[in-house]
């Protein structure tokens, strides 16, 4: 009795959490003729075309290829540029080692919202609005990446290290071939959530893009939905777009998103 | 020596200078542009607190202000108890749990903007909640018409994608709690309800209140969902604009009040920070007890 109780209750949670999804996949796969607004979730006569006539509208394909372009930079920038820094923290003595932390550690108590606008004049001034460069510059290498990383170091044993030095390896050597490999963990979390971020950002591309050409899935989305309101079919059929790639990484590696928000990879 | 002086430097060069360039120069100059009448185009004067004595008198400033702060009290009660009761309920380890928290958890990892889009599309006057509420003999209710339906709905959307995230969090909680102290509670003839607020509530004190900062915090600084909701307007007549979309209505663009928008800006800062260091008062006074 117990145990149908607490399935019960776990499948109405089910029900809610995924429910909202399945029925824009229905809407997003029912035929010009069926109507949406009917609450039926297993269309009469289910058709894949409104993926295709969404293109027709909206180039959506290129908005899908710019985020994928702009999110796996965001991974490779912020695994290596912040695994470097994160090294030099834990590792590395030198003077200003400090300073640096302390320059990392008030960068991620500046919420992106407040430099919103002042960050869009530095690009302007850099002459990088409107451009893809311009949409991952900021988010290149987070400082959260960077102590998170940070972190994973100073938690290896420092004897292989001082092995390698009395070796005659130099701190890059050390870096590449004895520290990098020993946190490829808390690497995946990064990557991961580089790139899941970088997928989902709205704001930002929202401000510093212009040109359709230009726009990643999230601001092509929200344009569309301003443009075709009538054809929810196509809307539903772009978000699917928008959000199956990720669902797809998470059922793949679960585990490490788990890990992700334990480590506080991500800020909510 | 293990390195030479300025190999260290060369590691942090990419790191630092993104930090330096794109949130700490912004930062500072925010402050200092919030003190000016700078335009869009650049240039701008030395103005003293006219920017701030202007918000004073704003009524945009009010409505925005009051919206962010109505929110943040709506979605931090139920973002720290629902994802609580969750978690008890996906903690035991019973046949199929795992698909269970992999479901819960699907909402987190889709941006806001999908989130947004299916929700309006629910949330419609013809919508499948609509439906729903007719089928049950009631009168089709506006959503995202009415501006304070549209906030509340909007911060059920909010509630909704946070559900999973904050789930994981207390599950790693839960995973630390004494077992020895239920146990005890239950020789002493404690019933469910009760064990529930005298063993569980007080082990998990750290993290209820670090899942109210977190859910604050971002509660305060809502953006896409509203934007979403109200198709980028914010409301009726603006009415449920919030914070940080008037700062990017009134910053962006060719017309763009640059000294105003960072002047807002400043405000959004000095109150997230305010949050924080609550937060942190409050959790050493944890440390304390």
């Amino acid at each position: 009795m117990k145990l149908v109780l607490r399935y019960s209750a776990l499948l109405a949670i089910l029900a809610i959490s995924i429910g909202p999804f399945l029925w824009q996949f229905a809407t997003s796969i029912k035929g010009p003729n069926e109507d949406v607004f009917v609450p039926d979730f297993i269309p009469d006569d289910p058709t894949f075309s409104n993926y295709a006539a969404v293109a027709d509208v909206v180039p959506v394909w290129t908005f899908a290829l710019n985020s994928l372009a702009v999110a796996s930079v965001n991974v490779v920038t912020n695994c290596l540029g912040a695994a470097m820094a994160g090294y030099a923290l834990a590792r590395l003595r030198f003077k200003g080692r400090k300073l640096a932390a302390v320059i990392f550690a008030s960068s991620i108590l500046v919420p992106f919202e407040a430099i919103l606008i002042s960050l869009f004049l530095v690009m302007r001034g850099f002459g990088l609005t409107n451009t893809l460069t311009g949409v991952v510059l900021p988010g290149a290498i987070a400082a959260l990446n960077v102590l998170l990383l940070r972190n994973a170091f100073l938690a290896l044993p420092a004897e292989v290290e001082e092995a390698a030095i009395i070796d005659g390896a130099n701190a890059w050597q050390r870096f590449t071939r004895l520290a990098l490999p020993s946190v490829k963990g808390t690497l995946v979390v990064v990557a991961l959530f580089s790139f899941m971020f970088s997928w989902d950002d709205f704001l930002w591309p929202l401000v510093v893009l212009s040109d359709q050409e230009k726009y990643t899935l999230t601001i092509g989305l929200a344009y569309l939905q301003g443009t075709f309101v009538q054809n929810q079919r196509l809307v539903a059929a772009g978000t699917i777009i928008a959000v199956l790639p990720l669902i797809l990484l998470f059922l793949l590696l679960q585990k490490h998103f788990f890990r992700g928000v334990g480590e506080g990879a991500i800020k909510g | 020596m293990t390195h030479r002086p300025y190999t260290p430097w060369l590691f942090l060069l990419p790191g630092l200078a993104i930090s330096l360039l794109f949130v700490i120069f912004p930062f500072l100059n925010m402050i200092v542009l919030s003190f000016t009448d700078a335009s869009a185009l650049g240039g701008g004067r030395f103005t003293g607190v006219d920017n701030f004595v202007r918000m004073a008198q704003d009524p945009k400033f009010w409505v925005a202000a009051r919206n962010s702060l109505l929110y943040m009290v709506g979605v931090v009660p139920p973002l720290v108890l629902l994802p609580l009761l969750i978690a008890m309920l996906a903690q035991k380890v019973v046949p199929g749990i795992g698909i269970f928290r992999t479901a819960f958890f699907t909402p987190v990892i889709a941006s806001a903007v999908v989130v947004g889009l299916i929700w309006t599309w629910l949330l419609d006057s013809r919508g499948l909640v609509n439906n729903v509420v007719e089928a049950l003999g009631g009168t089709r209710i506006g959503f995202l018409t009415d501006s304070t339906l549209l906030l509340i709905s909007s911060m059920v959307v909010t509630i909704w994608r946070g559900l999973g995230y904050y789930m994981v969090i207390y599950l790693a909680a839960l995973a630390n709690v004494p077992k020895d102290l239920h146990e005890a509670a239950m020789v002493d003839g404690a019933g469910p309800i009760r064990r529930f607020w005298s063993v569980t509530v007080p082990s998990l004190r750290p993290t209820m209140v670090l899942v109210a900062a977190l859910s604050a915090v971002n509660g305060f600084r809502v953006f896409s969902e509203i934007y979403l909701l109200s198709g980028g307007s914010g409301g009726p007549g603006g009415a449920s604009t919030t914070m940080v979309l008037l700062i990017q209505s009134v910053g962006r663009g060719l017309t763009g009040e640059v000294g105003y928008a960072s002047a807002l800006s400043f405000v959004l800062f000095v109150i997230l920070l305010g949050l924080l260091l609550v937060t942190l008062k409050l959790n050493r006074r944890e440390d304390q007890l």
